[in-house]
């Protein structure tokens, strides 16, 4: 048999979407949510995470890679679509456009994320802590930012879980799929609520 | 004796393959329950456009019309769909009419559909049975299944969800779903699953299954109403599995 190669990209970029990308995502924005506790829940949760054995091949291979990965092939199909909802208003075809539109979204948040906290810790201009976030998010365009940046990227999760379920061949009949819709949104609400509370205590400190 | 009541039709047309598309307006005598193709074998008989002028008459292709052939597929006011079941008075006027814009045009409303039929020959959508012998009765179907196939049996390769499909674009090489679709019909027929595996491959090749973004506009297009989506999930599943067994399984994965 040939080799696949577009298949096996196509395929390797579902499934990276989900484990490890969408699992850490879910992780992430759970200890995220010790914030909402009190500064030093945080910093516990976080200084738990950030000093993980083998932290550095973690990142790499569970984060950056994937991610790299993830985002290249992801822009190419965002710019290899032609958008059509002005004739093909339907559910599916908007979702189709807002999940592309949401990666490259998500892609610049979290670009400029990486830079505002791994990069400058790297660079030893700060400490990632509870105070850092505080003082990034305490400027409204910021915070703003942010919450552009969470709403976004978790609805690229949810919606990219429909279409792994659709991907890999799990979800076939209409029937299946419309549930599936109805249980991302659900996923999508809950992981937005998470995210965007702990923005708020980062902010208000309430 | 009263004025004739007239209907206009807006048609973008274009010269040849490689000329630049233009508007011509055109004025065609109303007759009860018309559709659009007698609206343009009315320009045919009488090619006056609407500010008078004597032009050419507008090129269409068709041939059935009974929307079965799938050869008369245009855009009619935005919607790609059969110009012989698209009845003028239950269209909003002016009519307009343009070529599928996915399709290479040849001259005015005529598009190009070999892309279509490259895509069956890539995803095999046949059953080999020829042989210099008599081969003999093949399997029996289940009526139930029968039924079911017949159903995907409809697509006529009209090309109306290719021209609605966001991925079918110059940008891309995707096939388009007509052709997922017909794989999983012969792979489900008793005889041309003994070719499962090669109609697999092509849809694993290059433009082939990848290339859906589940835009999902094709299953709401179809004129046939098939089940174009499902399909392709079901294909998703088999390419899968076929992958998996290709790389992990045995020197034998039929």
């Amino acid at each position: 048999m040939a080799v696949h190669r577009e298949l096996f990209y196509r395929r390797l970029h579902s499934l990276l979407g989900v484990v490890p990308i969408g699992l850490y995502l879910v992780t992430h924005l759970v200890v995220n949510h010790f914030a909402v506790y009190g500064e030093e829940e945080f910093n516990r949760a976080a200084g738990f995470m950030g000093n993980l054995p083998f932290l550095i091949l973690l990142e790499i291979f569970v984060i950056y890679l994937p991610i790299l990965f993830h985002a290249v092939l992801g822009v190419y199909i965002a710019l290899t679509a032609n958008y059509n909802l002005k004739n093909y208003g339907f559910f599916r075809n908007w979702m189709f456009a807002l999940q592309r539109i949401t990666g490259i979204v998500t892609l610049i948040f979290i670009v400029w994320h990486v830079w505002e906290t791994r990069v400058q810790k790297a660079l030893g201009v700060v400490e990632v802590n509870y105070s850092l976030m505080e003082s990034i998010l305490s400027s409204p365009f910021m915070f703003w930012f942010y919450v552009v940046g969470v709403i976004s990227t978790v609805f690229h999760f949810s919606n990219g879980l429909w279409g792994f379920m659709v991907t890999w061949g799990i979800t076939q009949s209409p029937k299946s799929q419309k549930i599936t819709t109805y249980g991302v949104v659900v996923v999508f609400l809950v992981l937005s609520y998470i995210g965007v509370r702990s923005l708020i205590a980062f902010a208000y400190g309430v | 004796m009263a004025e004739q009541k007239t209907v206009t039709f807006i048609i973008t047309r274009q010269d040849g393959p490689d000329s630049a598309p233009y508007e011509e307006t055109f004025e065609v005598p109303y007759r009860k329950n018309m559709n659009v193709i007698s609206g343009l074998m009315e320009i045919r008989k009488n090619p006056v456009n609407a500010k008078g002028e004597k032009t050419t008459p507008v090129q269409w292709d068709m041939n059935c019309l009974e929307e079965v052939c799938g050869a008369c597929s245009m855009v009619i006011n935005g919607v790609p769909r059969q110009s012989c079941a698209a009845l003028v008075d239950e269209l909003e006027t002016p009519v307009r009419l343009a070529p599928m814009s996915t399709f290479p045009v040849v001259r005015d409303l005529i598009i190009d559909r070999e892309r279509m039929f490259d895509a069956l020959k890539q995803v095999k959508a046949w059953i080999p049975i020829d042989g210099t012998h008599d081969l003999g009765p093949g399997p029996r179907m289940p009526e139930k299944k029968r039924q079911w196939a017949y159903e995907l049996s409809k697509c006529m390769s009209c090309g109306v969800c290719l021209e609605s499909c966001p991925n079918v674009n110059d940008k891309s090489n995707f096939i388009g779903p007509a052709a997922l679709s017909q794989a999983r019909l012969f792979n489900a027929h008793p005889t041309g699953e003994m070719n499962k595996s090669e109609r697999l491959d092509g849809l694993m090749q290059e433009g082939g299954i990848s290339g859906c973004g589940n835009a999902q506009n094709c299953v709401q297009v179809c004129p046939k109403g098939i089940p174009l989506t499902t399909s392709i999930a079901a294909m998703n599943r088999a390419t899968n599995i076929q992958a998996f067994k290709n790389f992990f399984g045995s020197d034998n994965a039929h």
